[in-house]
């Protein structure tokens, strides 16, 4: 059962096997609320498949994830997104041949019945949800721009928005940085910064200097389990954690 | 790629209606009855297409069953028909039932006698049928491929079903409607006929509208999405599942409206309707049309059906290859269709290629001096 009540988030030996192969092994990790936490891992540690399990795309073979103290085995992707855990896909993922403000009227829509959206206008308190996120994100003039013809920046913060919009309690963030110039990388992680405290914020990626910047606990994943969790500077001088990961010389 | 280019510009969008309307309103003075009849018929397989559209252009479902719900459609009119005409054959029931030694009315069709019930028949057991069959499919999460051998199954097993049924629908041979009398007056005559067109005419304008405000908005947005990525839908929350369902039952009741129009205007419903080959003919008026724009869908279905019968008198035999190769250039050529064509880049990049037109600068804002000299020159 759920034995840390205080946590938002907590997976309890999370196992899941592909056909024998332990992508999770016996994976513990809880999150407070209002916390920000990098995930870090070398190729093929678990992280993606760790947000599988959180949103309900992969079920575990052993285990529970309770989220605000409710099991989330076995709930479907969008009732689980329902309950508040928001995801921003590795490579982004925006819906190319819709304009973005469309893109964000998906996400900022609630209810998500079909015949709330074919019945009734989007709600004025939504529209302008919609104009803050796009000042956020820098694409006020690119409103009725197709999201396809936005530059990869600019679909990366338009996914970062659209999970906003979503205003989940949990965000999950996979590899926001990747193929982002240096600027955007730093404008990226003070945008999450400044989201952790009232949002409570999984970011995962290879970034050293990016994870650095973005100053937080940091859990460090290996052969689908939790190698060891703490700050930037224990987790460098970590001897484990440089064997496996930060040891090997980057190419 | 723009696929969903909805945006006519407003001159060519009213331009293309005034001719239809036009068309529409004159067709019975200037056509021949046997002209109109088969432009009424090939009306009514617009609604279909559209139909065909809503869940293939727009959400990605290529269902190849769609002759179910056009067959129950006609059907359901054919019953009505034939169970109203039926007064003055033995035991008052239709009297193909006397060849099988049929003396009761099989229970199903008490139904029928009701014009209320045959008229919300005709749409409404389409609908459920396939919102019955989607709702099963699309909540086992069986997309793409498999969805469309699975409804090309569903399709073939109802054809067989409705080709046995001798003692209950006439099996094989179907129902005639145009010996059958509606409102004192022989369904096949030409003064019927022409009422036919006209309905036909207002509903694919009626349809054309439903479909339109379907997928305006944020409902076809998802839709949209859906195509283009159903488990980013899935995670912002929505379930895909009502979504489909709901379309593809929309689908099925455009499907059944069809089938009964086409029925009545061609004069017999038969387990015909519900062949392979006619199922994917839907999918080919759409995809030559134009998936993603829904009077492409319109056009498709009628001028592909037209030019179908003026070239089958001509040359006989000869249509399957033509309608073979305008697929092969479409899919090649015009992977957008003739409409996506048209509206997206399509004409600009011919007349470049003939010289005619600039071609377009990669960064126009880079280049403003080269065009004031262009315009200078012209």
């Amino acid at each position: 059962m759920n034995k840390n009540t205080n946590s938002l988030l907590s997976l309890e030996n999370i196992t899941v096997s592909f056909e024998g192969f332990l992508a999770l092994n016996d994976l513990n990790l809880s999150l407070k609320k209002g916390e920000l936490r990098a995930v870090i891992g070398p190729n093929g540690a678990g992280k993606t498949t760790f947000l599988d399990v959180i949103t309900g795309k992969v079920k575990p073979t052993k285990g529970g994830v309770f989220f605000k103290g409710k099991s989330l085995i076995g709930r479907k992707e969008h009732k689980i997104a329902r309950l508040g855990v928001g995801r921003k896909f590795q490579s982004p993922r925006v819906f190319e041949n819709l304009t973005v403000k469309e893109n964000l009227e998906i996400s900022v829509s609630t209810p998500k019945s079909p015949l709330n959206l074919i019945n009734k206008k989007i709600k004025n308190d939504q529209l302008e949800e919609i104009e803050h996120l796009m000042k956020v994100i820098n694409l006020s003039k690119k409103i009725n721009s197709k999201a396809g013809s936005l530059s990869h920046g600019q679909k990366q913060w338009l996914e970062i928005a659209m999970l906003l919009g979503q205003k989940p309690d949990l965000m999950l963030v996979d590899e926001p940085v990747a193929g982002l110039t240096d600027e955007e990388t730093d404008l990226t992680a003070d945008l999450l910064k400044s989201l952790s405290g009232e949002n409570t914020v999984v970011v995962i990626d290879h970034d050293m200097e990016f994870i650095r910047r973005l100053d937080s606990n940091v859990s460090v994943l290996n052969q689908g389990t939790v190698l060891c969790e703490g700050t930037m500077d224990t987790i460098q001088n970590n001897k484990k954690v440089i064997d496996v990961y930060l040891g090997r010389p980057e190419e | 790629m723009e696929f969903k280019n909805l945006k006519l510009s407003k001159k060519t969008t009213l331009f293309i209606w005034v001719i239809i309307i036009a068309f529409i309103i004159a067709a019975p003075s200037i056509l021949p009855v046997f002209r109109l009849n088969l432009l009424g018929r090939y009306l009514s397989l617009a609604i279909v297409a559209l139909g065909v559209d809503l869940i293939w252009g727009f959400t990605g479902l290529l269902s190849l069953g769609q002759g179910i719900f056009f067959a129950l459609g006609g059907y359901c009119a054919a019953m009505y028909l034939q169970i109203t005409s039926s007064s003055e054959f033995p035991n008052n029931i239709p009297e193909f039932f006397g060849l099988y030694g049929v003396d009761n009315l099989p229970f199903f069709w008490e139904p029928f006698r009701s014009p209320i019930f045959s008229l919300f028949a005709i749409w409404v057991i389409p609908a459920l049928v396939a919102g019955m069959l989607g709702f099963l499919v699309f909540r086992n999460r069986i997309k793409g491929v498999y969805f469309s051998i699975l409804t090309q199954a569903a399709l073939l097993v109802f054809f067989n079903f409705f080709n046995g049924q001798q003692k209950l629908i006439n099996g094989t041979n179907g129902l005639k409607t145009d010996v059958t009398v509606l409102y004192g007056q022989m369904v096949g005559s030409e003064s019927m006929q022409r009422m036919f067109f006209w309905i036909t005419a207002l509903l694919v304008i009626a349809a054309w509208f439903f479909s339109k405000w379907v997928v305006k908005g944020r409902f076809g947005n998802i839709l949209i999405g859906i195509r283009d990525d159903e488990p980013r839908v899935r995670f912002t929350g929505y379930n895909p599942v009502l979504f489909k369902t709901i379309i593809f039952s929309i689908a099925g009741g455009l499907a059944g409206i069809s089938g009964a129009l086409y029925t009545v205007q061609s004069g017999i419903v038969s387990p015909q309707f519900m062949t392979v080959p006619f199922s994917i003919e839907m999918v080919i008026w759409v995809a030559v049309g134009g998936r993603g724009t829904l009077l492409g869908a319109i056009l498709g279905a009628v001028f592909i059906n037209y030019a179908k019968s003026l070239v089958s008198e001509a040359l006989p035999a000869s249509w399957m290859f033509i309608q073979g190769g305008l697929f092969i250039l479409v899919v090649t050529a015009l992977p957008e269709g003739v409409l996506g064509w048209i509206q997206g880049e399509g004409p600009r990049n011919m007349l470049q290629r003939f010289g005619l037109k600039r071609k377009i600068e990669t960064y126009p804002s880079l280049e403003i001096k080269n065009k004031t000299e262009g315009l200078k020159n012209e």
